[in-house]
């Protein structure tokens, strides 16, 4: 297991490096000077030349991609260039309600999801399964932002019974949780079902039926063990999908996350600031998948040994 | 008598492959999903290139005189902030959606197929680094690379297609490249090397049209999510720019007035919902009908 995990480990090198270069060409592929627009377009000339100096940028470009590194390292991304607040200030501050949104909305969609899609695979080409179906198709088909809203109106503007945005109660939480786990929800339905079908076609699922043993168990017990291993890796692999979607449900919702963060930013040409956003999406999704393959492996063997 | 044995060989070999079609025609014929979809997109196609027939004027045209009124007669669907008429904008920007769904996979498909069929092919060192830069670019959740890169290219209509095009493109590497890699130890590759075909004409005569279903596939489900991924930018503002009429531009900006005027938001939602319905379900139907792995 420790090989793997060391193993698991380097691997996700060449991506840091490739995630710091992507940061770094990104202002050298902008027209204009890099110091201008790191200062913003408020900034006077002493401003750009202190900004100049202080990040190398009058060094040739491999000197600069070393400076770039060494400040990526200890997490010095410069101030914003529209509030002067240290980037890594304003993105601690925002953090925690994007990951609280995240997980309640992934906890959600697994709640509902894994076992829509174990149903729909039990009792294949039922009413029940075209509904299960006919559902995930409708939730991956359905942009989020608009599902956002559509809650909106009914929940809030007829019915009066939650807030139509921002943050304080657990009430806030509830929409913007539903309208990001709606997406995920499908895609994970929609994988169970068919890992479901595959597993439950196989020969050791034949011989459980064969020992006599009920229905529910041969599910429960041999089935869905063996298909969990899948299930894991593509809740997993959503994630990426759910920081994608948190960008919108946050613009939807007014909620203060680095979704929001990184919009606004991109608007003002905040450059710091898209730099910072950018990174952070970048290192937790990598994160992610880091902890799900090791979750795989270490509930796998074949994995860790193959 | 050898003309026509060739002749003949020909026939034979049309007849095969015109019963091949037929037979996977008939298979998505049954497939009432994948018929439903193709119904729909259909309707956005001819949507689409009659625009200017269903809908005689100028979309973009602003009446301050009508500005936000709910359904009528004379607009079915109300209009917005401006006056305009939001079927007439609805019907107008599936010409811009089409537009960008097409051009978004045509980037995916003219970069990735080519370097998807270089990297299973050859192997080795050209592999390795098509593949590192595949995965730097799929550390990226794809709206999040997309958004990334407008911030750089800048927002509007052709860089809403670059960005979202560039961001899919690893996707196909990594399909081509799986295929290729299926297919390339096959005896009919080894016999078409061993006759001295060159590996450009292996490439393009028997490796690319055993690639061909999963890319059709990948292609339908890829317009879908190019629709999504357009009207998400267009939503948050970084997209294609009014006064194009743009179906996520019109839901963003349809936001403020959700209190008062909800048919502002509500209808160009429902018209990127089922076309990106369309997509997907033909996709999957298609994958169905000929991805022979696939069948349940």
């Amino acid at each position: 297991m420790l090989n793997y995990v060391v193993k698991r480990l380097l691997s996700t090198i060449p991506v840091l490096i490739g995630i710091s270069l992507l940061l770094f060409f990104m202002l050298r592929m902008l027209p204009g000077d890099p110091a201008q627009v790191l200062a913003g377009q408020m900034a006077t000339p002493q401003e750009i030349e202190l900004i100049r100096h202080q990040l190398g940028l009058d060094k040739p470009i491999h000197i600069q991609y070393a400076y770039f590194l060494g400040r990526l390292i200890h997490f010095d991304l410069g101030r914003s260039a529209r509030t002067q607040n240290p980037v890594t200030e304003e993105i601690w501050a925002r953090l925690p309600n994007t990951v609280l949104l995240a997980v309640v909305a992934i906890t959600l969609a697994c709640i509902f999801g894994i076992p829509a899609g174990i149903i729909s695979a039990v009792r294949p080409y039922t009413w029940i399964d075209y509904l299960v179906t006919s559902s995930a198709l409708f939730g991956i088909s359905m942009p989020v932002f608009w599902l956002g809203l559509m809650l909106v109106v009914v929940f809030s503007v007829m019915l009066h019974w939650l807030p139509a945005g921002g943050t304080g109660s657990w009430k806030h939480v509830i929409l913007p949780s539903f309208t990001l786990a709606a997406f995920v929800v499908a895609f994970i339905a929609r994988m169970t079902r068919s890992t479901m079908m595959e597993v439950l076609s196989q020969d050791y699922t034949t011989t459980a039926r064969s020992k006599g043993l009920k229905e529910r168990v041969v599910v429960t017990k041999h089935a869905l063990r063996n298909a969990l291993i899948p299930i894991i890796t593509v809740v997993g692999l959503q994630f990426g999908l759910l920081l994608g979607g948190a960008v919108l449900t946050e613009t939807v919702f007014a909620w203060p996350g680095i979704g929001r963060l990184i919009v606004d930013s991109i608007l003002a040409r905040d450059y710091p600031m898209i730099q910072g956003t950018i990174l952070v999406f970048g290192l937790l999704y990598i994160l992610v998948n880091l902890v799900v393959d090791l979750i795989y492996a270490w509930v796998d063997p074949r994995i860790r040994y193959g | 008598m050898g003309e026509s044995t060739t002749a003949n060989f020909h026939h034979v070999r049309t007849m095969r492959k015109d019963s091949r079609l037929r037979r996977n025609w008939a298979k998505l014929r049954r497939n009432k999903a994948a018929l439903f979809g193709g119904a729909l997109l259909l309707i956005y196609l001819v949507t689409a290139v009659l625009a200017p027939v269903l809908f005689p004027g100028n979309p973009s045209a602003p009446n301050l005189a009508k500005s936000l009124e709910r359904p009528s007669f004379d607009n079915p669907l109300g209009t917005d902030e401006l006056g305009r008429s939001i079927l007439g904008r609805i019907i107008y920007g599936s010409r811009v959606s089409l537009l960008i769904a097409v051009g978004v996979v045509s980037v995916g498909l003219l970069v990735g197929v080519p370097l998807g069929l270089i990297s299973g092919y050859y192997g080795g060192k050209v592999d390795f680094g098509i593949q590192r830069v595949t995965d730097m670019m799929l550390a990226f959740p794809g709206f999040l690379l997309a958004l990334a890169l407008v911030a750089v290219l800048g927002v509007g209509l052709k860089n809403t297609v670059i960005s979202i095009g560039i961001s899919m493109v690893p996707i196909y590497i990594r399909l081509v490249r799986g295929c290729v890699l299926s297919v390339r130890e096959e005896v009919y590759v080894e016999a078409a090397r061993a006759v001295g075909t060159r590996d450009p004409g292996i490439l393009m005569r028997h490796i690319l049209p055993n690639v061909m279903v999963p890319i059709t596939v990948q292609t339908s489900l890829g317009m879908g999510t190019a629709i999504l991924f357009a009207a998400g930018l267009g939503f948050l503002g970084v997209g294609v720019q009014p006064p194009t009429p743009e179906w996520g531009a019109m839901l963003g900006s349809g936001r403020v007035y959700l209190f008062n005027s909800p048919h502002v938001a509500t209808f160009p939602g429902v018209a990127i919902f089922l076309s990106v319905l369309s997509f997907n379900l033909l996709g999957d139907g298609l994958r169905d009908a000929l991805d022979p792995r696939f069948k349940l």
